[in-house]
């Protein structure tokens, strides 16, 4: 694989740009892997990165449906933080952080991770002890918290609504500094990119139609492009994951609901942290662009259109507006959607079926994005090893039977209000 | 912006409606042993459908009636609605 580097930029720049090899090839299926990832977003093309770099497993096919990287990780509006109370979502995703903080360097591919910073506002006493509880969690588990007042938050953000007579005053907020944001579509193309280079076949346009199974085994998958032969199959679809589980007779514990975000026309910079309104659901930050990139609840029903309605749109906005006002002079360039795995705790899944050979990675609801490497990581772990790692035991299958919910939020089974 | 029919009221907007789930759901029948699996069907698990799809609503700014309605979740086409207690064919 051609390096990516200042001497082979000069060097090609000679040929015109004309020479660079290709960042991944388009390989015919072959008749048979080691393992088959099945969904080429994010969390597939990490997984089997990792399996190849962590795993020396090589003999696998990453199997998608679309082109890679057409899915929620091009949709995403670039969050990456670790700011959780609970201890299985907070080592998981600081865990995460570490590798986001190498990863430039780890895929030779500029990713643009930039740490500025997110702050949950809070706008009752209420909710400040809330946050100082969850700063206190994160801190105790390594993660970076700090529990801003008022006047600091206004310090940092001038631009949002510090006026006396608003129906959601600022009392402060909580901060993770090292969070921040990281170049969407670069992870994906920068994980396919050395996974190929590992012999991963990055096989797209390919559309799983049905799975061989017997005697409680996984053998192979069927695909519109033919039966493929796999020793273990790995689930990595988000939105997509009750299509294929009822093709497994699998019903699982998540709803696949459609998440908006939009962006306004780009302006000069004025917000250099990820903000989020804590009185109801949004969250802001600035692209490189200068676009403000936003977004907020769920459209409220099952949905799977990967496009959204008006009305929840203009809910979030109004929320947006509340917090600041500027905002209302802007004009909006995009608007898109994506159909999220909402699970019934709002922590993802990450374990092994009851069909051996048969792998399951599911139920990211919001925060698909973030987890991309530690969820990678800790899959291909799962996979290899046919044992899940530590980092992923709480996001077991069965924590919904036992009782062990990881409910972050307290909000229960409603997915489309949580 | 969807319009739902609602039985009591006709043809009204989304923003009049709160949503209420899979309305194929079954709560297990009281005075039975009931078992471990039933009870995660019934609180956890969901087929979650992509195409024709039973669900519930509130019309929550309008008669407060729960409703039933039959959509599309790739298309949000509404094909039917029904009251609450009504058998759907």
């Amino acid at each position: 694989m051609q390096k990516y580097s200042l001497f082979n930029l000069v060097k090609n720049a000679f040929s015109n740009h004309q020479n660079w090899d290709l960042a991944w090839k388009d390989p015919t299926p072959k008749e048979e892997y080691d393992v088959v990832i099945i969904g080429g977003g994010g969390h597939g093309l990490a997984t089997a990165y990792y399996l190849a770099k962590e795993h020396n497993i090589t003999k696998v096919a990453i199997i998608e449906k679309g082109w890679i990287g057409g899915g929620n990780v091009g949709r995403n509006t670039t969050i990456i933080r670790s700011n959780y109370m609970h201890d299985e979502n907070g080592l998981f995703s600081e865990f995460g952080m570490d590798l986001w903080r190498k990863m430039s360097q780890d895929l030779n591919y500029n990713v643009m991770f930039s740490p500025r910073g997110i702050i949950n506002l809070a706008h009752s006493d209420a909710q400040m002890n809330a946050y100082a509880r969850r700063g206190n969690s994160m801190r105790l588990n390594g993660i970076d918290a700090v529990l801003l007042n008022r006047e600091q938050v206004k310090e940092i953000i001038p631009m949002a609504d510090f006026s006396e007579n608003v129906r959601f005053p600022i009392f402060g907020g909580l901060m993770q500094p090292s969070a921040g944001t990281a170049r969407h579509d670069a992870v994906a193309w920068g994980y396919a990119r050395q996974a190929d280079s590992m012999g991963v076949d990055i096989i797209q346009n390919c559309e799983v139609i049905g799975f061989d199974v017997s005697a409680g085994k996984i053998k192979g998958i069927r695909t519109s492009r033919g039966n493929i032969k796999a020793k273990k199959v790995g689930l990595c679809v988000a939105g997509s994951t009750n299509i294929l589980a009822e093709k497994l007779n699998m019903t699982l514990p998540i709803e696949t609901h459609l998440l908006q975000a939009c962006v306004s026309e780009p302006v000069k910079p004025v917000l250099d942290k990820v903000v989020t309104f804590g009185a109801g659901h949004f969250y802001v930050s600035q692209s490189d662009k200068g676009e403000m990139v936003m977004g907020g609840d769920l459209d409220g029903y099952n949905s799977y259109a990967q496009r959204g309605n008006l009305p929840t749109l203009q809910h979030v906005l109004t929320e947006g507006i509340a917090m600041m006002p500027f905002l209302s002079k802007l004009k909006m360039l995009r608007t898109w959607g994506g159909i999220m795995d909402m699970s019934m705790d709002g922590s993802p899944i990450i374990d092994k079926t009851h069909i051996e050979g048969l792998y399951l990675n599911c139920g990211w609801c919001y925060g698909g994005f973030k987890a991309t490497p530690a969820s990678g990581w800790t899959f291909a772990h799962t996979i290899a090893q046919d044992r899940v790692h530590e980092l992923n035991a709480g996001y077991s299958l069965n924590r919904f039977s036992t009782g062990h919910l990881i409910d972050e939020k307290g909000l229960g089974t409603k997915t489309w209000i949580s | 912006m969807l319009y739902i029919n609602c039985p009591h009221c006709g043809m009204r907007s989304q923003n009049e409606f709160s949503y209420g789930g899979d309305a194929s759901v079954k709560r297990p029948e009281l005075n039975k042993e009931v078992t471990d699996q039933e009870w995660d069907n019934f609180v956890y698990n969901r087929k979650s459908i992509r195409g024709k799809h039973l669900e519930l609503w509130q019309h929550i700014s309008g008669c407060r009636q729960w409703i039933k309605v039959e959509r599309d979740t790739a298309t949000h086409e509404i094909f039917r609605t029904f009251k609450a207690d009504e058998e759907v064919a």
